[in-house]
């Protein structure tokens, strides 16, 4: 294994990575210098150096390709996925600005900057080892930021369970990587792969396995989504937010590029295990979200279902399985985190999170009662929202790979989403409370967040091709 | 004036619905205002009848007056009108019982001007089948006309009276009769509607005139069944629609309910015209459609006007509510049309004496006219008693002769010429028809003659109970008949005079149709 | 014709409704004119656009294309032909009419308004997108709104199961044609929507026959096919009277029309082979609900299912497979479209002023609301099919049209005569529910009700219109209907 020398365009090739580490040391250090009363401005500041960010993403053409000598690889879909990271990475940071019982300080913007580095960093990885650092990294934020209410039992407990699930299933992530390691005798992606023809058939699909717990674990599939009831419902919800959205898109970039890259040779195995992985995720993800009285447990089992919504993409194994499963991890991004904005708006003010306290809810603010509904009848996927046309592209690559039953059993599940969805929006519309008259004064940042989002769910649905187009190409280095 | 010639009949038909829409825009407290309105706009069609009658030239083959535009060209069917003699006979009725109909209304004080204007709407909804040439538009009309019958009986119907359903629930009696009156009368309509489409379909035009040509001589299979099947059904879906209208018996009894539910002149015109109408789509479209079908069944309509005379005859001579036994009166009388009708089907197999079928049809078409305005005759002295008696159980009168004396007069002369008194058009009619079909079914005709005495019998009877006898103190304030009602029946009986000392200034309008019909 | 006719039809409410969200919280007025003339330029333009159309011409016509996602090859593509023209101007009149009939709404009016003119946009879409893929978008963008508007207005007792089995059956019949639409989306092998493009490929015999089913019984669950009927009159006994006449009035046409313009058009082949059996269910749509409507005693459920009776009619047009039938079935759409929405906006008058539904206990009401009396008696009549009214016109071309299908399969006369029969159950129901509320004495505690205001009087006037002039005029829609008909049966050579 020949060493490539240093290439100083690999530092811009990672450019956003930097800047993301930049961001972080600048908001922790902005956190010595602003007194206590004014801290809530950190959220501002990482905000605002997010765009930057996601500007200089957008915009300046970085260059393309490996770098470090093939431990990264940037390619188009990570261009995307670096994108939706960055927009969810912005839209939490203004959410948690207005989640009043969160403290609010540099270490907490810092770990959110270095849990967005993190996936970042997974979504370009293509070795073993800058994978699992990555993941490490994130899960690590991600395990302090759930129990960063540490007054609140809820949300240690929350952390602890999150970081017990965490370290077991990375551990066995781990023990799968090592015998990748044994396989190839090396940990980079190519190597792997093409050794993994070799090697005696149900040992490769063991390893796989293992490593299918360990990303499994960050999209919360079946089975591997236990945690995710309990953590959402206990961690901080701009975090939960951020759990639902970010953690679940890096899980999904790494799961997409070693399906694709890692696991060629096992395409025809793991082809049919997804298509079970995903009906049996989708269909109890929504089967249990029905019951569910607490709004946050309800996101909680709605985004496993959405999930598998994602995985059918996965299935599909085409460019536009890749591609659809892309666009609808942004458009779920954004509606996902607008359903969660709105929840920390009610929770500041009725301390509850269960579904009756948002009862009366479009009468004491028409903005909050039809942002959520919009939100949730995306997810449910109801058009012309992007939901809608992000299910349509999911269903349309499974049926162009010839996944028929898994279509029907998406579309069956469609129906029953809608209905604990629609169940909300009634509480939110129909039903009356005793505190309806009082009005409720969205803050600006929330406003700020439900405005970017109300208007992605929209465009995203109706002026979806620019987008996709975009999506579409990026994935066209894949295949 | 070049539009009117053209458009004659089409005033006649749409004048009065013209005119029904003209009254609904008067103002509604406005009752005398809109009265007189809808009489004066009911002469018009009568006029203008008048007009069509002078320049109708009875000798003449086919229709005259015709009109055609196009319609309904997707599926072959026009608005195409057009007359003959018969047509012509059946318009003039129509449009002379209407204004005095309208005229006897004038006693209706609920809601006037919906009732003036439905009156209108239903007249052009019976002209229209009168002079309709197009299957479609003939069924367009047939059942239209039953809206404003519904209402009429629905909303001005006789007051009192309640019907048990079911299980004692019970309903006003004028709903139950309209409710009767309007599914059967459009139960009788769906086989209609039926036939009419197989035989649209089929021959590709709804035109009648066409269809008479076309229709009898189609041949071949339709549905995997042979065309005499169909025909055989078909006509059967017209019998049984005409026959529910005329009423025949076992399908009349419907018309007991409605006519003794209907206000007066409601009644007037069901009997007057409504019954009419079955009878002329057995001449019109039953006869020349289905020529065959019409010799095989002749004796199955000769029995069943036979049987409709003596079960009319029997029914009448048990009722004691007075409205009730005229209704059932007319049931026997268009048994006797329904004989002449059966005669006139038998004659298409050119089996039988010309001169007997002429004079046996010729009669029918006569007996339609006579029924018509002695019906209503009738039907109006019925309404003027019960508007100053509230009752009509012919127990409770009696030696009414002697309080109203020009009422008795008039109700005699009327009787006697229903009753067929030599000298009135009764007698003209039933004896042309009779006499006909005496050497075509000796043995129905002869029959039938019950349903002659029986008529002579309740009718006699029914004198006796009003007029003659003890007088029921009750009734010795009771008013004479007024003069609006004298005007309005004057006409009718002059032309039951007239009619039954000259009859051949009418026959000779619609004999050449006749002969044309059976050949 | 540069200016986008289509375009300004679907989007004015669209426009409408936003600027209606955009008013303050507590206007009354405001929302009902803005969310009136939003829904007059649609009728407007859609009265334009009937008359323009060219009958010579036929086809498509008015069209616009503009690309929306060319990767999958589906473009914003819209354009009418004959069958279409009738729809819009249906949904158009229907709509404004809807709007008029809802004026005294008091409970969060804007909302209210938005909600119907969205409602609104979804039809318009429906009816004429040539895209498959926006046209499902269309199609179920009506879902949301109806949703809203039945659980926040709609009848307090029913509301929310109504309106979710509404929902949910509307969205699992359009989730399987979905299905089916990509499979022909990929089998085509063309990478486009394009209807028109589909319709000029021919698939093979068993792809047909394996996909026409699920599309077409998918659609035709919005056209409350036999046994997929339930949700209809739930939905319609809960929901406000203004949604009950749209979905009564244009979604279910909405179902229908794009049953045939999806599944039969473009699957000829599996129509012929499946609609001979499919009509039974038809049949079932016609006896079911009419034996039901007959013992039904609830004023909406009554309209209900006579809605579920006549769509059955609209189908068994559809499934006659020739041109009398067709044409026959879109003017039954038409002219069901009118009576079901002018039936629906007088039960809603008439409960609004009484707060009772129960036949039985209504009585005489003619005397303080005779207009409604009188369009009820139009509808009712109108919906027997008496000869006169427009509803005739249709059913006699649907009736022989299924004469004339004899030769797909032999029953088809058969079904014919049974729904002629239908006929005489619903005159029987409309007559018994006009008795009981309309006619009788009038019960004092009904003696003071106000009367029937001039917006719902414009209203029944604007739906009888058309009802009686097409009824005593065919010659008024015919040959629109017929040029559409024939554009289409020329692209499938003469089916």
């Amino acid at each position: 294994m020949g060493f490539t020398a240093f290439n100083p365009t690999w530092l811009l090739s990672i450019l956003p990575e930097l800047l993301l580490l930049a961001l972080a040391i600048v908001v922790l250090g902005v956190d010595l210098a602003l007194p206590a009363e004014r801290k809530r401005t950190l959220g501002l500041w990482t905000a605002a150096g997010l765009i930057v960010v996601l500007l200089v993403t957008l915009l300046v053409p970085l260059p393309q390709g490996p770098a470090f000598g093939g431990v990264v690889q940037i390619d188009g879909i990570a261009g995307v996925f670096r994108v939706i990271f960055l927009l969810g990475g912005i839209l939490v940071a203004l959410m948690s600005m207005d989640f009043q019982p969160l403290r609010q300080d540099g270490p907490y913007y810092g770990l959110l900057l270095f849990s967005l580095l993190g996936m970042s960093l997974m979504a370009i990885a293509e070795n073993l080892v800058m994978l699992y650092v990555a993941m490490e990294l994130t899960g690590i934020s991600a395990y302090v930021l759930v129990g960063y209410m540490r007054e609140t039992p809820q949300s240690a407990e929350a952390g602890l369970k999150y970081f017990l699930f965490g370290a077991f299933s990375s551990a066995v992530m781990l023990y799968g990587f090592s015998w990748l390691y044994a396989f190839a005798g090396g940990t980079g992606y190519a190597q792997v792969a093409s050794a993994i023809g070799f090697v005696r058939f149900p040992l490769a699909v063991l390893a796989f396995l293992m490593v299918l717990v360990g990303f499994g674990f960050k999209v919360a599939m079946v089975p591997m989504h236990f945690w995710a009831p309990d953590v959402y419902q206990g961690a901080p919800t701009p975090i939960t937010a951020f759990l639902s959205v970010g953690s679940k898109a890096a899980g999904f970039a790494v799961l997409l590029r070693a399906l694709q890259f890692l696991f060629p040779a096992l395409e025809m195995t793991w082809v049919v295990l997804l298509v079970a992985i995903s009906m049996v995720t989708m269909t109890l993800g929504n089967t249990f979200a029905v019951w569910q009285k607490n709004i946050k447990r309800l996101l909680a089992y709605s985004s496993i279902a959405q999930a598998g919504y994602v995985l059918i993409g996965g299935a599909a194994a085409s460019q536009m399985g890749v591609a659809s499963a892309a666009f609808y991890l942004i458009v779920y991004t954004v509606m996902n985190i607008a359903a969660f904005a709105v929840v920390v708006q009610v929770s500041n003010l009725t301390g509850s999170e269960e579904i009756e306290g948002f009862s009366g809810l479009a009468r004491r603010s028409s903005f909050l009662g039809w942002s959520l509904m919009l939100a949730l009848f995306s997810l449910g996927g109801v058009p012309p929202f992007g939901g809608f046309v992000g299910k349509l592209l999911i269903f349309a690559s499974a049926i162009q790979s010839g996944l028929i039953a898994l279509t029907v059993v998406g579309v069956i599940n469609v129906i029953i989403g809608l209905y604990y969805y629609l169940n909300v929006v009634k509480v939110v519309f129909e039903r009356r409370s005793e505190q309806e008259q009082e009005p409720l004064e969205v803050p600006a940042p929330s406003k700020w967040v439900l405005g970017i989002t109300m208007a992605a769910i929209v465009l995203l649905g109706i002026l979806a091709y620019p987008v996709y187009q975009w999506v579409w190409q990026a994935s066209a280095g894949w295949f | 004036m070049e539009f009117f010639w053209q458009h004659l009949l089409s005033l006649i038909l749409f004048v009065p619905l013209v005119g029904a829409g003209l009254v609904m825009l008067l103002p509604k407290e406005q009752d005398r205002l809109i009265k007189w309105v809808s009489l004066l706009i009911s002469l018009i069609p009568l006029a203008i009848s008048v007009i069509v009658w002078i320049n109708f030239q009875p000798g003449a083959p086919g229709f005259q007056f015709e009109e055609r535009v196009e319609w309904f060209p997707q599926i072959g069917s026009s608005y195409h009108v057009g007359i003959d003699g018969i047509s012509l006979v059946m318009v003039l009725l129509t449009t002379f019982l209407a204004p005095l109909a309208l005229l006897v209304s004038f006693s209706i004080h609920e809601e006037v001007r919906s009732y003036f204007a439905l009156f209108l709407f239903l007249e052009t909804g019976m002209l229209g089948v009168f002079l309709a040439l197009d299957l479609l538009i003939f069924f367009l009309f047939w059942e239209i006309g039953l809206i404003p019958m519904f209402f009429l009986i629905n909303r001005w119907g006789s007051e009192h009276g309640e019907r048990e359903l079911w299980r004692g629930y019970k309903v006003p009696a004028r709903t139950y009769a309209a409710f009767k009156f309007l599914l059967y009368t459009m139960a009788g309509s769906l086989g209609l509607l039926l036939a009419i489409q197989v035989i649209g379909l089929t021959a590709k035009t709804f035109d009648i005139v066409e269809l008479q040509k076309v229709w009898p001589a189609f041949s071949g299979s339709l549905f995997g069944l042979p065309i005499s099947v169909i025909k055989t059904i078909g006509f059967w879906a017209f019998t049984i629609a005409f026959a529910i209208k005329v009423p025949i018996w076992p399908f009349h009894t419907w018309l007991p309910d409605a006519h003794t539910e209907a206000p007066t002149a409601g009644s007037m015109i069901l009997a007057g015209v409504l019954l009419k109408l079955g009878a002329y789509g057995f001449l019109r479209l039953v006869l020349p459609l289905f020529p065959e079908q019409s010799v095989q069944y002749a004796w199955v309509l000769a029995l069943l006007g036979l049987a409709a005379a003596v079960v009319g005859g029997f029914s009448a001579l048990g009722q004691d509510d007075f409205k009730r036994l005229v209704a059932y009166s007319s049931v026997g009388h268009m048994g006797f049309v329904i004989l002449g009708v059966a005669v006139a089907a038998k004659a298409l197999g050119g089996e039988v004496n010309v001169l007997d079928a002429a004079l046996a049809t010729n009669g029918a078409v006569l007996q339609m006219f006579n029924h018509g305005i002695t019906a209503a005759a009738m039907f109006a002295l019925v309404g003027v008693v019960y508007e100053r008696a509230h009752t009509r159980n012919l127990k409770d009168f009696g030696g009414l002769g002697v309080v109203v004396p020009a009422y008795g007069g008039i109700l005699l002369f009327c009787t006697l010429a229903s009753l067929g008194l030599p000298g009135l058009n009764g007698f003209v009619s039933e004896f042309m028809v009779f006499r006909g079909a005496w050497a075509v079914f000796p043995a129905i005709t002869a029959a039938t003659t019950i349903g002659l005495v029986l008529v002579a019998a309740y009718l006699l009877w029914t004198i006796q109970k009003v007029l003659l006898g003890p007088l029921n103190p009750r009734w010795e304030t009771m008013p004479e008949i007024n003069a609006r009602e004298a005007i309005a029946l004057a006409p009718l009986m002059a032309l039951m005079f007239i009619i039954g000392v000259w009859p051949s200034w009418l026959i000779n309008l619609f004999n050449a149709a006749v002969m044309q019909l059976i050949g | 014709m540069n200016f986008p006719f289509l375009s300004v039809i679907i989007f004015a409410p669209v426009i409408a409704a936003v600027l209606i969200l955009l008013l303050p919280k507590d206007r009354q007025t405001e929302p009902k004119v803005l969310a009136a003339a939003g829904a007059f330029i649609s009728l407007f333009m859609a009265v334009w656009v009937f008359l323009a159309y060219d009958r010579a011409l036929g086809g498509y016509q008015f069209v616009e294309q503009v690309p929306w996602l060319p990767v999958i090859g589906s473009s914003y593509y819209v354009g009418v032909n004959g069958m279409g023209v009738m729809l819009v101007l249906l949904n158009a009149l229907l709509l404004f009419c809807a709007v008029l009939i809802s004026w005294h709404i008091e409970e969060r009016p804007r909302e209210f308004f938005a909600l119907l003119l969205l409602m609104g946009v979804g039809v318009f879409g429906a009816f004429t997108l040539l895209d498959l893929l926006l046209l499902v978008l269309f199609y179920e963008l009506v879902l949301f709104p109806i949703y809203l508007l039945i659980v926040n207005w709609g009848w307090k007792p029913l509301r929310e199961y109504g309106a979710m089995k509404l929902t949910l059956y509307l969205l699992l019949g359009s989730l399987v044609a979905v299905v089916g639409i990509l499979a022909i989306y990929f089998t085509s092998g063309l990478r486009t929507f394009d209807m028109v493009a589909l319709g000029g490929v021919k698939f093979s015999p068993e792809f047909q026959r394996t996909w026409f089913l699920p599309i077409f019984v998918g659609f035709g669950v919005l056209a409350s096919l036999w046994p997929f009927y339930s949700w209809s009159p739930d939905g319609y006994a809960a929901a406000p009277t203004a949604v009950s006449m749209l979905h009564a009035g244009v979604l279910k046409n909405v179902g229908a029309f794009t049953a045939f313009r999806v599944a039969v058009l473009l699957l000829p082949e599996g129509a012929k082979f499946w609609m001979p059996y499919i009509v039974f269910l038809m049949v079932m749509n016609v006896v079911y609900a009419t034996f039901i409507a007959l013992v039904h005693t609830d004023f909406k459920y009554i309209i209900g299912f006579a809605s579920v009776a006549h769509l059955g009619v609209v189908l068994m047009g559809f499934a006659a497979m020739n041109e009398l039938g067709w044409s026959g079935a879109v003017t039954m759409m038409f002219a069901h479209g009118i009576i079901a929405a002018m039936s629906f906006a007088i039960v809603g008058m008439v409960y609004d002023r009484t707060h009772i539904r129960e036949i039985k206990e209504l009585g005489g009401i003619i005397r303080r609301l005779a207009p409604a009396a009188l369009g009820f008696a139009i509808a009712g009549f109108a919906s027997m099919g008496m000869p006169g009214f427009l509803a005739f016109v249709a059913e006699v071309q649907v009736f022989l049209g299924l004469w004339k299908a004899a030769s797909l399969a032999p029953w088809y006369p058969a079904i014919a005569i049974i729904s002629v029969l239908g006929i005489i159950g619903t005159a029987a129901y409309m007559l018994r529910a006009f008795q009981y509320v309309f006619m009788g004495e009038l019960k004092p505690q009904f003696a003071d009700i106000p009367p029937v205001g001039p917006l719902d009087k414009v209203a029944i006037a604007l739906m009888s219109l058309p009802l009686i002039a097409g009824g005593i005029y065919p010659l008024l829609v015919l040959p629109v209907i017929q040029s559409g008909v024939q554009s289409v049966l020329a692209v499938l050579g003469g089916a």
